[in-house]
């Protein structure tokens, strides 16, 4: 199996811009920037990389680090102190300097080298700046923006001449800052002139009440500039977290990472996590499912009929297995079929069965299979979304009985935190089940889609009766033989969840899937199918 | 800062009144309001729009010079950068917020949508069909801008 190798190079293999060393893919052999900081200890739990072991290492794993705000400070100021001794410049100046070169230290570095006039001239520190910026009065002067020209109007200008009030300066960076959250590249406000406003004509010119969110936009820039570096797009989480996998690559792999919040999110679009699926695909489903949001208000509907007797019954758990209070059928309520027939190897319940060519001849018959079909995934899709929901509505309202039930069955805090395990489980196979729905929508029949059907099957079998023993009644949950099974259920769907990811994530990577629809003419950086297209 | 702007938006008016930018007339439709002006264009000689006489409107936002000024044909015409409905926005570089700068004046604006009747930018259109129908056939774009001068710019 030497598919490991193959994706790896995918992302090594990237001439263009290895140049700026922020490309490695194993951060622990990164030699270039962030070499000031392997003094770290790597025990950090958030930190993965790949294993020299190319056999052992995960195909849907990608590394990458979690920085907090302190770890941010602290790099920029690493790297201020560098560019500080080796130029040596003012670390004052070195800050603009790294802002000026989106902090591409190298770059900065060989430039200075080669042409240092040029390029202090060019971030604002040429020796014009030796004299410090001051706001003068000129006498007869009229400033061009707000037409003023009173005799004792303060007034200033950068190098390039455009010379206007302070008011009008004043104003244009409370609207570049306060509302455009631009700091590092404001242009002199002269129409067509492309001058950065310096550091040090914008120390003289913002105004105390901006200065905190001037400087909180010029720290945000170090995580802004740099491709490998995130912000963690939970609500009031200041993470960054970084990254080497590159747009070009997501076709051949789904970057997740999860925040030291807690937050697991792909490092290609930001979105929540969307294993196994590729970030051009879940672009597309997403338009699909908003273009077609009536199915979506039908599916959300947490009431059906039983199919034996047609009482109402609600669905108020993850629990995909029915009973009707009534006459105690028992059904599926994802396909409304039987249950019994759920738990064996008969079951079917993921796969859309293709209708036969003959039956598809006319191009309405068609377009009701083509929706039949939308519908099969739609419904699985939008089934584990919101049975997800569910199942963290019973975990919290378990968790309140738990807490009771701790002094009732003398279990400890920690003896009970097997159903948070078992929750957060719940949780995670559901939204990879999830996505599964939308990527097998997109996959063409053949033989990879019925492994990765079984695959899913074999997941979603596991999950189901994992989320069956979890509504369990509390009193039943006391029992010591069903915490067993829950643990024991708990981590077989976790490895087939492994499972299912390390397979899909493979098949990725050496291009084996086969799409029904053509990704790649969305665009060829961040194509999701263009493994088919290319075999 | 409302105080401000007035000064620079007077002085404006008048040099665009008294000295308009060829081939247009600017006017003031209610004396009160200086922040809603209407520009008269002619369709400049020599293109498909000769012949034509475009209302257009520009609105000087409260924030404005610090915004960009918005500016709408009133009447319809067949152009590749002007959406192709009542609504007339037109794509011009100037306006886009990450380009206008405070310094920018409202006659430069006027001068490069005549510019932009002269010389369409298909390349980046707000009609992808006729930015199309311009490149690649440009017989039956410049009939059917004729049609729109002839049905909707001529009184
Ligand atoms: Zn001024
Ligand atoms: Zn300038
Ligand atoms: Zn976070
Ligand atoms: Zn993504
Ligand atoms: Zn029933
Ligand atoms: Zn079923």
């Amino acid at each position: 199996m030497d598919s490991d190798e193959d994706f790896v190079s995918t992302i090594s293999s990237d001439e263009d811009v290895m140049q700026d060393d922020t490309d490695n893919d194993d951060l622990s052999g990164a030699e270039g920037d962030f070499d000031v900081f392997d003094d770290e200890p790597d025990d950090d739990p958030a930190i993965l990389s790949h294993k020299s072991d190319k056999k052992e290492s995960i195909a849907y794993d990608v590394s990458y680090r979690v920085y907090t705000p302190a770890d941010i400070q602290r790099q920029q100021d690493e790297m201020v102190d560098e560019v500080n001794m080796i130029l040596e410049m003012k670390k004052e100046d070195a800050a603009i300097m790294l802002r000026h070169f989106r902090w591409n230290k190298e770059r900065l570095i060989e430039d200075y080298m080669d042409k240092p006039k040029a390029v202090l001239e060019a971030a604002g520190l040429g020796p014009s700046a030796e004299t410090p910026p001051k706001l003068e009065v000129i006498p007869g002067f009229c400033c061009d923006i707000c037409c003023e020209d009173d005799d004792d109007l303060l007034t200033f200008a950068m190098k390039c001449g455009h010379r206007y009030c302070v008011n009008c300066y004043r104003q244009y960076l409370h609207q570049k800052i306060r509302e455009e959250g631009e700091a590092a590249r404001i242009q002199c406000p002269a129409q067509g002139c492309h001058r950065i406003m310096d550091a040090r004509s914008l120390d003289l010119l913002v105004t105390p009440e901006l200065v905190e969110r001037y400087r909180e936009l010029l720290n945000r820039t170090y995580v802004e500039d740099k491709d490998i570096l995130k912000w963690c797009p939970a609500p009031d989480c200041e993470n960054a977290v970084e990254c080497a996998v590159k747009k070009k690559d997501l076709d051949k792999v789904v970057p997740t990472v999860a925040c030291g919040c807690g937050h697991r999110f792909c490092f290609g679009c930001i979105l929540n996590d969307h294993q196994p699926a590729p970030c051009e695909l879940v672009k597309r489903w997403l338009k699909k499912c908003a273009d077609d949001s009536e199915t979506a208000n039908w599916i959300s509907a947490n009431t059906k009929e039983c199919p034996k007797c047609n009482s109402t019954i609600e669905k108020n758990g993850g629990c995909n297995h029915m009973t009707c209070r009534k006459c105690k059928h028992e059904f599926c309520w994802m396909c409304m079929g039987l249950w019994s027939e759920h738990g064996t190897s008969w079951y079917n319940c993921n796969r859309f069965e293709e209708k036969s060519g003959t039956e598809a001849r006319d191009a309405q018959a068609r377009s009701r299979i083509s929706l039949e079909r939308y519908l099969h995934y739609y419904n699985r899709y939008a089934n584990h979304e919101q049975s997800a929901r569910l199942d963290k509505d019973i975990y919290q309202k378990t968790e309140k009985k738990m807490v009771q039930l701790q002094t009732a069955s003398g279990m400890s805090w920690i003896e009970v935190q097997y159903l948070n395990t078992a929750s957060q489980t719940l949780q995670t196979c559901r939204q990879t089940l999830k996505w599964t729905y939308a990527f097998a929508f997109y996959l063409a029949r053949n033989n990879t889609t019925e492994i990765f059907e079984d695959n899913q099957k074999d997941l979603e079998m596991a999950v189901e009766a994992l989320s069956e023993m979890f509504e369990k009644p509390i009193a039943e949950l006391s029992d010591s033989k069903l915490k067993v099974d829950i643990m024991d259920k708990t981590a077989y769907c976790n490895k087939r969840r492994i499972i299912m990811l390390d397979d899909t994530a493979d098949n990725l990577a050496n291009g084996h899937w086969q799409f029904n629809v053509d990704f790649t003419d969305a665009g060829a950086s961040a194509a999701a199918g263009s493994g088919s297209a290319r075999r | 800062m409302a105080s401000s702007s007035h000064k620079r938006i007077t002085k404006e008016l008048q040099e665009c009144m008294s000295d308009p930018p060829s081939g247009m007339a600017v006017t003031l439709p209610s004396e009160s309001d200086l922040r809603s002006w209407a520009v008269t264009l002619l369709g400049p000689p020599g293109t498909v729009y000769e012949g034509g006489t475009f209302q257009v409107t520009v609105n000087l936002p409260e924030d404005y010079p610090f915004k960009a000024p918005q500016v709408r044909f009133a009447t319809r015409l067949y152009h590749p950068n002007v959406t192709n409905d009542s609504l007339g926005n037109i794509c011009l570089p100037q306006l886009k917020s990450e380009n206008w700068k405070p310094a920018g004046r409202v006659r430069a604006v006027l001068e490069a949508l005549r510019q932009l009747l002269v010389e369409p930018n298909p390349d980046d259109p707000l009609e992808a069909r006729i930015a199309d129908e311009y490149r690649n056939n440009r017989a039956e774009f410049e009939k059917n801008a004729k049609g729109y001068v002839v049905r909707y710019a001529m009184k």
